[in-house]
């Protein structure tokens, strides 16, 4: 039992920017330094990357190192092109033998990935260790990626862009007043019960207040917090953004979102009918795409200053 | 005879009152402060009530879901002790609640999204899991011989349990992360439930079971004696073990979808009213419901103001006090 706990624990980790959730629970704290770059001796750019980590592969792609990706993680989908490379493993079951067979000159892993990284170091092959952190941190890992492949221009000018998008998010959202805000991205569907929001630290959190909303949780250091019925009426929020992975949402399901969150009829947020669901993929990844996700969290939030 | 009845009267309204008084007081506390005055005044509007949403929403049907639950578990420990004949016996020692987890894990995997009267999918798989481990023990124990062997049934239900963790660990790999840490955290146990339509929903099975329970304390108590010395006294052992097992098993199905399966109040509550009340089932049964409640809420409000404003889960609490708490008794009285 224990054990399962903690291989859980730990495989959530790697939810690899496709779960913020998992990364809740403390046990995943890892302490403030977020992102080690193992530089090894490279001569040359590598030309035969492998991806464990959604979120690296989505980076990968941006700055125009895709060509050299040959395989990817179970867990990746985006961009399209990752469809067309072999799939080897994730976080708790990388296949090893497959990727030493793929003879890759440069391995992504997820910093918890131990037992992999000393397997890829006995036999040389260079590694690059990444931990998901905030959204400051998906900057510095796009430059860094960017001079590790080989494209270190094309990594600094979309890291650039990403940077200047979201202080145009930011301008436009603080010129009105700020929004007290719960980010939940997790809850049983139909009731509110293991609703799952943003503590004060990590990606999500970031977004949020590039998007002008004052997460009530913040003073919780974590980035995930497991919240009750209890606290969720204390905090009060004005407004609630319920971040759902996947498929664009049916109508039912919006009304379903929309009417749960009427048990809590005190809640300003409720009571001013500004309970929003933001659907849809590359929400909750730390990667490329969190600037037209804080995009879509500011329309929610100020819908009067980011009409499309 | 005349003395239990005697001390019946003065022991149970004393395990009455300690559970009465939990449920009174426990929603007077919690992580926020409110003023119950604004809680129970009806001139203002609820909607701009907060305290009053916070008394009734939040923390009401968590103390009646706890007191439910802990009743429940209490009891149940204490049919099947008496009917397995071994005090190790817990209410999930037959495959119930592990029949219930992976009717659990199995609606959170797929992401099921169907509910009926206001209880999502996860109860109600959670229940029907537990209902299949009801059904396939009971199955297994009657194939035997006529009636039930109460060995087959606890070599059954032991075999079970471990069949179906084995498939628990199967579906949480198939499942992606977050699912597979909603199903850990669903594990933990869990009070929260945030309306009262789940406790109504597990409210009818929980209390026909009670009053089989009722029916039985006096079968129960000769049945500890050995199901020959209870035959030779009268009691029809066939249909009494029925009976137990069965109410046993389906109000255990009912407390762990309403809550998960929180650990340790089938043990250590019926050890330790046994060792403040004898072995007696007409007092050890109602003194177990009333402390059970009792103690499940008394975890419950740690769970929600230890870490405030996070939550530390109750089979946690259950199992960090339970433990220590049950041991320090049993060293103290022998």
């Amino acid at each position: 039992m224990t054990r399962r706990v903690a291989w859980t624990v730990v495989a959530l980790a790697l939810v690899a920017g496709s779960d913020p959730m998992l990364a809740g629970s403390r046990l995943l704290d890892w302490g403030s330094d977020p992102i080690q770059a193992t530089v090894r001796r490279s001569e040359s750019a590598p030309t035969r990357i492998i991806s464990l980590v959604p979120a690296l592969t989505e980076m990968l792609f941006a700055i125009g190192a895709g060509p050299q990706v040959i395989a990817v993680s179970s867990f990746d989908q985006f961009p399209p092109e990752v469809a067309s490379r072999p799939k080897i493993g994730a976080l708790l079951d990388p296949d090893v033998e497959r990727i030493l067979s793929l003879t890759p000159d440069l391995v992504a892993i997820y910093g918890s990935q131990a037992d992999l990284r000393r397997q890829l170091q006995r036999a040389s092959i260079p590694v690059y260790d990444y931990r998901h952190a905030g959204l400051a941190d998906v900057m510095t890992t796009l430059r860094d990626l960017g001079r590790r492949t080989g494209h270190g221009a094309d990594g600094d000018a979309v890291a650039s862009g990403i940077e200047r998008r979201l202080d145009e998010i930011r301008r436009r959202a603080a010129s009105g007043p700020p929004v007290r805000t719960l980010l939940v991205f997790g809850r049983e569907s139909g009731t509110l019960r293991n609703v799952y929001v943003s503590g004060g630290r990590g990606f999500l959190h970031d977004m949020l207040e590039v998007a002008g909303g004052v997460n009530v949780f913040a003073d919780i250091r974590q980035e995930s917090v497991q919240a009750t019925t209890e606290v969720l009426l204390a905090r009060a929020p004005d407004v609630i953004l319920e971040v759902r992975e996947g498929p664009p949402l049916t109508a039912a399901q919006a009304r379903e979102a929309v009417a749960t969150w009427g048990r809590l009829a005190s809640i300003p947020a409720v009571k001013a009918g500004r309970v929003h669901v933001v659907d849809g993929t590359g929400n909750v990844v730390p990667g490329p795409r969190v600037a037209a996700a804080a995009e879509r969290f500011a329309r929610a939030l100020h819908p009067e200053r980011f009409s499309r | 005879m005349t003395t239990v009845r005697r001390r019946l009267w003065i022991v149970l309204p004393l395990f009455a009152g300690a559970a009465a008084a939990a449920i009174v007081l426990a929603p007077t506390v919690g992580s926020t402060s409110i003023s119950l005055s604004r809680a129970f005044d009806r001139s203002i509007p609820w909607a701009e009530n907060v305290d009053a949403q916070i008394f009734f929403v939040a923390r009401l049907p968590r103390v009646l879901a706890a007191a439910l639950v802990g009743s429940t578990l209490a009891a149940s420990g204490v049919v099947l002790q008496a009917l397995l004949r071994n005090p190790l016996a817990t209410p999930f020692t037959l495959g119930v609640s592990a029949g219930a987890a992976l009717g659990a894990m199995i609606a959170i995997a797929a992401g099921l999204d169907l509910g009926a009267l206001g209880v999502s999918s996860v109860p109600l798989a959670s229940f029907l899991g537990s209902i299949v481990a009801t059904a396939l023990v009971y199955w297994l124990a009657r194939s035997q011989r006529r009636g039930l062997s109460t060995n087959v049934l606890l070599l059954a239900g032991v075999t079970l349990n471990s069949f179906f963790s084995a498939l628990i660990l199967f579906v949480q790999y198939l499942a992606d992360f977050t699912q597979s840490f909603r199903t850990v955290r669903w594990l933990m146990g869990d009070l929260d439930v945030g309306s009262y339509a789940p406790i109504v929903a597990a409210l009818p099975l929980i209390v026909l079971a009670f009053a089989a329970f009722a029916v039985l304390t006096r079968a129960l108590n000769l049945l500890s004696l050995g199901s020959d010395a209870a035959a030779a006294r009268g009691v029809d052992v066939a249909r009494a073990e029925r009976l137990a097992f069965l109410s046993a098993s389906l109000a255990t199905g009912a407390a762990v979808s309403l809550a998960g399966p929180i650990g340790f109040i089938g043990i250590v509550v019926p050890h330790l009213v046994r060792l403040l009340v004898g072995s007696d089932h007409r007092l050890v049964l109602p003194a177990s419901a009333c402390f059970g409640a009792a103690f499940l809420i008394g975890c419950d409000l740690v769970s929600r103001t230890a870490l405030a404003p996070l939550e530390l889960p109750v089979g946690i609490v259950t199992a960090m006090i339970g433990g220590p708490f049950f041991l320090w008794q049993l060293v103290r009285h022998s």
